[in-house]
């Protein structure tokens, strides 16, 4: 592929402020995010930046690129922005959709978990490790606690660094999520430390950790590291058709924050996240980011490395199965200091007429000497039915910087085939195992349990993909 | 069964691959034209022939590659037809193609494909560890590093790698006949012993085992004895003989039989 330096980038990830047009918002009100913000009892700060994000999401348009035709199938009218988990209407175990329910038979999902991950019970069993974790990193003086407890137990830590690296003013989802954001996880490790076990997601209870809106914010203070896990491989099932969250990590000095990241929504799901980190001198950011279900996913996990020698990497991770799948997926890297290096790491499958794009950034800003980045994408189609695309954009303001880029989209080779089959696997084992190889970058970065889920998950997706 | 014990000592080789009037096209256009060739269990053959003569194609469609036509013709093993067998269901019964040009599988490490490989042959008999230790066994006798084990399959290997990579394929796997094509090609000296005397490793252990040595050099026969030489031009099998006509070819070259009869069953 070649590579054009400079080049328009047509599908431009800022929404430009011309030509938009007014989204009727009945369905939510200022009263909604007043009410919001006076449930949770927060400080008027809060309230204050929520009312504010409202403007924004009102005037902001939709984005002018990505899936048009399927963002404007949103009907913002017909969604609830807040539901307090306590309130939170349980649904039957009955209603949860067959094919989910098959699914967790065979991953072999315990019972308790399948309640929680099918939106029948909002709490997940797991009280007693998270307790001991808990203890564990009192001792450290590390914080890990939702979003909410995070603002009413740290406020100064919150004030100081919520909504720094994702403004409400970036794009009219993160808008969104600002006004009426609800859950999510709040990180600080102290200067130093560092927290060997990974902290997930699953382990909070009692939060509305898989909530519509969540809220993330992850501090890691000088030379301290730490490595957070959301989501899982499981299919979620959720009756909200939207889902927008905002998540920023901020790595000081020399620390280290690597997020992972598998969401498996289930197919009526808009999955419109907006992710983002900041990586000041010395330190190093790293994103493992999978996709795996949702109608429409649109998420560019981003990283501005602004102190020197800082260190960014995105891996993402994209499965598109079907025509009602369009995983819109990428990076986003942002060199603005001197002697700075990322890597970007793009898969894709596409089968059964699915559709998998990848939208990416590379910016180098003046100044930014040095700077060493390999940005490579590889997309894998299973049939002539299925869809890849690929949309690289580097903006390069200063001379003298390396960069390697490579783009591949291949499909499965008859020869390859033929090769493994003589060797006695089935034409179905043998296209498993080609698909498992190619999985494998990001695969072998997930802990254990994440990645041998993940490989019965693609065995499931990938039965009766032959003839 | 294959094996006879007539009495001591004595053991009957009996058919194991027999391939009668044989026609096989690729995109309409035929490469071989009427072979005949019978490979008892326990045989050595060595089929050679200038490149394009026809010999990949054989090698190819005895184990199934759905690119190669079958137009007329039977190929039999164990006296059963296997020409509508898919290439997974003839390694089943005991056939195995080492590649001229085998293809890289990145992201499946050695270990895991042969592992998977034995399994989907055998059945899942063999704990991991056992699996390991023969494994390491079996790459001593190659000269292959351990670490290859984990590494990903053919990638980034060198052409030599790649060769004795195939062997230690076969030395896993246990075919009852082994279809070698031009196992020696790109191969330096020392390279085509350790392959040659894994070759025969093999052999001596399994003495049932055919093997269908495919070359053009003669070079590799000096370590394999074969029972057996066929000479293939223009996708046919124009001369077969014993060790003697390899060495008679490597002197006179293959003009002298251009333009022969094929051999009929």
């Amino acid at each position: 592929m070649a590579l054009e330096l400079n080049n328009e980038y047509q599908y431009g990830f800022h929404d430009s402020e011309e030509n938009y047009a007014f989204k009727s918002t009945r369905g939510l009100t200022k009263e909604i995010v007043l009410s919001i913000s006076k449930m949770k009892n927060e400080p008027k700060w809060m309230t204050e930046f929520r009312l504010k994000a409202l403007e924004i999401f009102y005037k902001k348009p939709m984005p002018k690129w990505g899936n048009t035709g399927l963002l404007a199938e949103i009907d913002f009218e017909n969604i609830f922005y807040y539901v307090k988990s306590s309130e939170k209407q349980e649904k039957n175990w009955e209603d949860v959709p067959k094919e989910i329910k098959n699914t967790f038979d065979r991953l072999g999902i315990p019972e308790a978990e399948r309640k929680f991950l099918a939106g029948v019970s909002a709490q997940y069993e797991s009280e007693v490790v998270y307790h001991s974790l808990r203890e564990d990193l009192k001792k450290l003086g590390v914080l890990f606690l939702d979003m909410d407890s995070g603002l009413r137990e740290h406020p100064e830590i919150v004030k100081k660094y919520f909504a720094t690296i994702i403004p409400s003013e970036d794009n009219k989802f993160a808008a969104l999520n600002s006004a009426v954001w609800s859950g999510g996880s709040f990180i600080y490790v102290p200067p130093n430390t560092n927290v060997e076990i990974p902290l997930q997601a699953y382990f909070r209870i009692n939060t509305e950790n898989m909530g519509q809106f969540e809220r993330t914010l992850i501090i890691a203070d000088e030379g301290s590291s730490v490595h957070y896990i959301e989501g899982c491989t499981a299919p979620t099932y959720s009756s909200d058709s939207l889902h927008s969250a905002v998540v920023e990590l901020i790595a000081l000095k020399n620390a280290k924050i690597r997020y992972t990241t598998i969401q498996n929504w289930s197919k009526n799901v808009y999955n419109l996240v907006t992710k983002r980190a900041v990586a000041h001198e010395g330190a190093v950011v790293e994103w493992l980011d999978g996709n795996m279900g949702s109608k429409l996913t649109m998420k560019y996990p981003s990283i501005y490395l602004v102190g020197e020698r800082a260190h960014g990497e995105v891996v993402s991770v994209a499965l598109a199965s079907g025509s009602d799948q369009h995983q819109d997926a990428g990076a986003k890297i942002v060199h603005a200091a001197p002697n700075t290096t990322s890597v970007i790491t793009s898969k894709s499958i596409s089968r059964n007429g699915g559709r998998a794009t990848y939208r990416g950034l590379l910016k180098v800003h003046k100044g930014a000497f040095n700077v060493k980045s390999t940005v490579k994408c590889d997309a894998l189609m299973l049939d002539e039915k299925s869809r890849s695309d690929t949309y690289p954009t580097m903006e390069i303001d200063e001379k003298g910087v390396q960069i390697e880029h490579e783009a591949t989209v291949s499909k499965i080779e008859d020869e390859k085939l033929f090769y493994l089959m003589s060797r006695g696997l089935s034409e179905e084992q043998a296209k498993l195992m080609i698909v498992n190889g190619f999985m494998e970058p990001f695969v072998k970065e997930l802990p254990m349990e994440y990645a041998v889920e993940l490989n019965r998950l693609i065995e499931l997706e990938m039965e009766g993909a032959v003839g | 069964m294959i094996l006879e014990i007539l009495g001591e000592g004595i053991i009957k080789m009996t058919e194991l691959l027999k391939i009668e009037n044989l026609y096989v096209k690729i995109d309409e256009k035929e490469i071989l034209h009427g072979l005949n060739l019978q490979i008892n269990s326990g045989e050595v053959h060595a089929v050679m022939g200038r490149n394009g003569s026809g010999k990949s194609t054989f090698s190819n469609t005895l184990m199934g590659h759905p690119a190669y036509k079958i137009s007329s013709g039977q190929i039999s093993f164990d006296k059963k037809a296997i020409n509508d067998l898919k290439p997974n269901d003839r390694a089943k019964l005991g056939l195995f193609l080492g590649f001229q040009y085998p293809l890289s599988i990145p992201g499946v490490t050695v270990a895991n494909f042969l592992r998977q490989a034995n399994k989907a042959l055998k059945g899942d008999s063999v704990s991991p560890r056992d699996f390991r230790k023969l494994l390491y066994e079996k790459m001593d006798d190659l000269e292959i590093e351990h670490a290859f084990a984990t590494r990903y399959v053919n990638d980034g290997f060198s052409g030599g790698e790649k060769k004795r990579m195939e062997i230690l394929q076969m030395a896993m796997l246990e075919p009852r006949l082994a279809i070698l094509d031009e196992p020696d090609s790109g191969l330096d000296i020392d390279s085509l012993k350790l392959v040659a005397e894994s070759i025969n490793k093999y052999k001596q252990k399994n003495p049932l085992v055919a093997i269908l040595l495919v070359t053009h050099y003669q070079r590799i026969l000096d370590y394999i004895k074969p029972d057996k030489v066929h000479v293939f031009i223009d996708g046919n099998i124009v001369e077969s003989g014993g060790p003697e006509l390899a060495l008679e070819l490597e002197k006179k070259g293959y003009d002298w039989l251009t333009g022969k009869e094929a051999i009929k069953a």
